[in-house]
């Protein structure tokens, strides 16, 4: 079996040891943190990394509905208007198709636009500009036009909001040669890949959570500091285990650690890994992972079919057949247009007891079900 | 009907009661909504009032659309769209517009222009004169209306629904009126304008305080009376909101059906598959979920 593994996915310990420490399975410190004790929600976080950026570079910009005189409909883009003025923010007429082409065009010339889009739901009006444009001009103009454009804003549910605001466009994007697509959970994450993002100079679309923001996370020295910058394409192991790998992104990365914990008390002792960028996929970590513990649980809020999970588990398939002990578990929203109702919402999308249900099947099986026959 | 989400008026109007409206908000079990959709996204078949959806101006070319098949079926009826001055920023709208005039089709186009959208006041919304002359650029017959005369709307758009169906061709009317209110429940627009221009509008030119001027004048209306419908209307409200909320929440069932015209299998797997495991596991589940 082992022979048929052609790649070298090895060296996984070497890959977390990026000066955040190791983690420890207790209650709250499931988060990285190197020196003090200094808090910041993921609003605030976005809202340094683009100051910074904007600091840094004249050509940064930022386009979009309400991102000036409101402070950003989710207040992501405060303060930014009175520090930079009405040609860096720019407040733009409810045309997504409209502003997100504009953005393109000027990535065109040399500026880096930074497009906020309300949610990546109103994302579906403007989809054009983002994929057969951003994604493809680099390719089809043979290296000439490159398009350094961030395009941001709130991706997937937020709380009774809905069929049309609660979609995650993490798959629809994340198949598209030509994007880069990033999904923050901490404000690490946060402030790290948005910096990292904005400095690219391939289009970004990066998938944040409403119901995130509010949300506080330690952040380290590091971090705080003006030149930080995540990776693009790295995963980071949130909670290091042996007996299962869950992977998640985003609002679901809370989720799975809570699960873990409860998993723990029953012995079994989870890893969870927080994607950060679907594409790239971080596939070398993942497969590492699986290799280790030899089962796996995918997480994800949006639609089942040809979801990110999918994606994952065709990657352990193809790289790590060998090493897994039981089926992969999929664990992803309802395969219905979210209702409204909030007992009906509630079950349209994964729960921390799902996640949980679905690591302890995968583990009481120790041989795929299809072999026993 | 196609609305966008400030026109709850036009369905009370046509029928919808208040007790529809509370379940609607609530989305609660006896709603005709089945708890699917958002507060204020109300819809009525038997009301031919198509089901509020959310993205900006996407109902414009469906209007169009839709009156295009009244003039095929040669239908003694138009088709009416509400939207806002923000909408007329978006790419449909302008699709909208054209396409109505090329195809001559039977609709009205009804533009609340109240001069903000969320924050943004209709200087940086567009420079153009209004919305009126973007009807006319699409070679719409098109006309401006006082939005908070009651009796000149009437007018207005009782001609514009005689044109359009005798005549078969679109017509835009864009009234024009202020937002009193904040843009919804989210928001303070004390925060981008002025409280005093607020109280002006909302004293000076208030379009209730207009007609109930001119009724009372004709000796149709009281202050007596005035006040009893008040009452009467609050009591109607908070009992329809009251019985909104007693109702069950939508069965599990309903979660699944109307993604398609028909059940499919995968979806029926699905909903055993839920049902069997809150019965397995019913402390991972509220106790309270109607089944």
């Amino acid at each position: 079996m082992l022979g048929i593994v052609r790649r070298n996915v090895g060296g996984a310990g070497g890959l977390y040891s990026q000066g955040f420490g190791r983690l420890r399975p207790v209650a709250s410190a499931i988060r990285n943190y190197s020196s003090g004790g200094k808090e910041m929600t993921v609003r605030d976080a976005l809202n340094s990394a683009l100051d910074e950026e904007m600091a840094a570079d004249p050509n940064v910009f930022v386009m979009g509905e309400e991102v000036g005189e409101y402070q950003g409909a989710y207040k992501i883009t405060k303060g930014l208007l009175d520090k930079y003025g009405p040609e860096r923010v720019l407040d733009t007429p409810i045309t997504e198709a409209g502003f997100a082409g504009i953005g393109v065009g000027s990535a065109y010339h040399g500026l880096k636009p930074v497009i906020e889009f309300m949610t990546f739901n109103f994302s579906m009006q403007a989809i054009d500009h983002v994929i057969n444009s951003a994604a493809k001009s680099n390719y089809m103009s043979a290296g000439q036009i490159n398009v350094p454009i961030v395009f941001r804003g709130p991706n997937g549910p937020a709380a009774g909001v809905g069929a049309q605001h609660s979609q995650c466009y993490g798959a629809w994007y994340g198949s598209v040669p030509g994007l880069k697509v990033l999904v923050p959970y901490s404000s690490e994450d946060a402030r790290g890949l948005l910096k990292a993002a904005i400095r690219d100079p391939d289009p970004v679309v990066f998938l944040e959570n409403e119901l995130l923001y509010g949300e506080s996370f330690p952040v380290s020295a590091e971090a705080l500091d003006s030149s930080f910058c995540l990776p693009i394409g790295k995963a980071k192991i949130e909670r290091e285990g042996k007996d299962i790998t869950i992977t998640a992104f985003s609002k679901m990365v809370g989720y799975a650690l809570k699960a873990a914990e409860i998993l723990e008390k029953d012995g079994i002792n989870a890893e969870v890994i927080n994607l950060r960028s679907i594409r790239p996929l971080d596939r070398a970590t993942i497969n590492a992972s699986v290799r280790k513990t030899n089962r796996l649980v995918t997480v994800e809020e949006g639609f089942p079919q040809h979801g990110i999970g999918a994606e994952i588990c065709a990657s352990v398939i193809e790289d790590s057949f060998g090493y897994l002990d039981a089926p992969v578990e999929r664990v992803a929203g309802a395969d219905v247009p979210t209702p409204y109702a909030a007992n009906l919402e509630r079950m349209a999308f994964p729960q921390i007891e799902d996640i949980v249900r679905a690591a302890k099947r995968a583990c009481y099986r120790s041989v795929p079900m299809a072999a026993s026959a | 009907m196609y609305s966008l989400y400030r026109e709850p008026g036009v369905l009370l109007w046509r029928g919808f009661t208040m007790q529809e409206f509370a379940n609607q908000c609530f989305g609660n079990n006896i709603g005709h909504g089945k708890g699917r959709q958002m507060p204020i996204h109300y819809g009525s078949k038997k009301l031919n009032y198509i089901t509020i959806s959310s993205p900006l101006a996407t109902q414009l070319p469906q209007a169009v659309g839709m009156a295009y098949s009244l003039k095929m079926d040669k239908k003694d009826a138009c088709v009416v769209a509400f939207f806002g001055d923000g909408t007329t920023s978006e790419g449909d709208f302008h699709a909208a517009l054209n396409f109505a005039a090329v195809m001559d089709a039977p609709v009205v186009f009804i533009c609340r222009n109240n001069g903000w959208a969320i924050s943004t006041q209709v200087t940086e919304q567009f420079r153009s004169d209004g919305v009126v002359v973007k009807g006319q650029a699409y070679g719409i017959p098109s006309i401006r209306v006082d939005g908070n005369d009651a009796l000149a709307v009437y007018n207005v758009v009782r001609s514009a629904r005689e044109t359009a169906i005798n005549e078969q061709r679109p017509i835009l009317i864009e009234a024009m009126t202020y937002r009193v209110s904040h843009h919804s429940t989210s928001d303070d627009s004390t925060k981008y304008r002025s409280k005093d221009v607020i109280e002006y509008w909302n004293t000076v030119h208030s379009p209730i305080t207009r007609l109930r001027n001119w009724v009372e004048r004709k000796g149709w209306w009281s202050d007596k009376e005035e006040s009893e419908l008040r009452i009467h209307t609050m009591k109607q409200v908070k009992h329809a909101i009251d019985e909104a909320e007693k109702e069950e929440m939508p069965l599990l069932r309903d979660m699944f059906t109307d993604v398609y015209d028909d059940l499919p299998s995968n979806l029926m797997e699905q909903e055993t598959l839920v049902r069997e495991t809150i019965q397995r596991h019913p402390k991972d589940f509220p106790k309270d979920m109607p089944l």
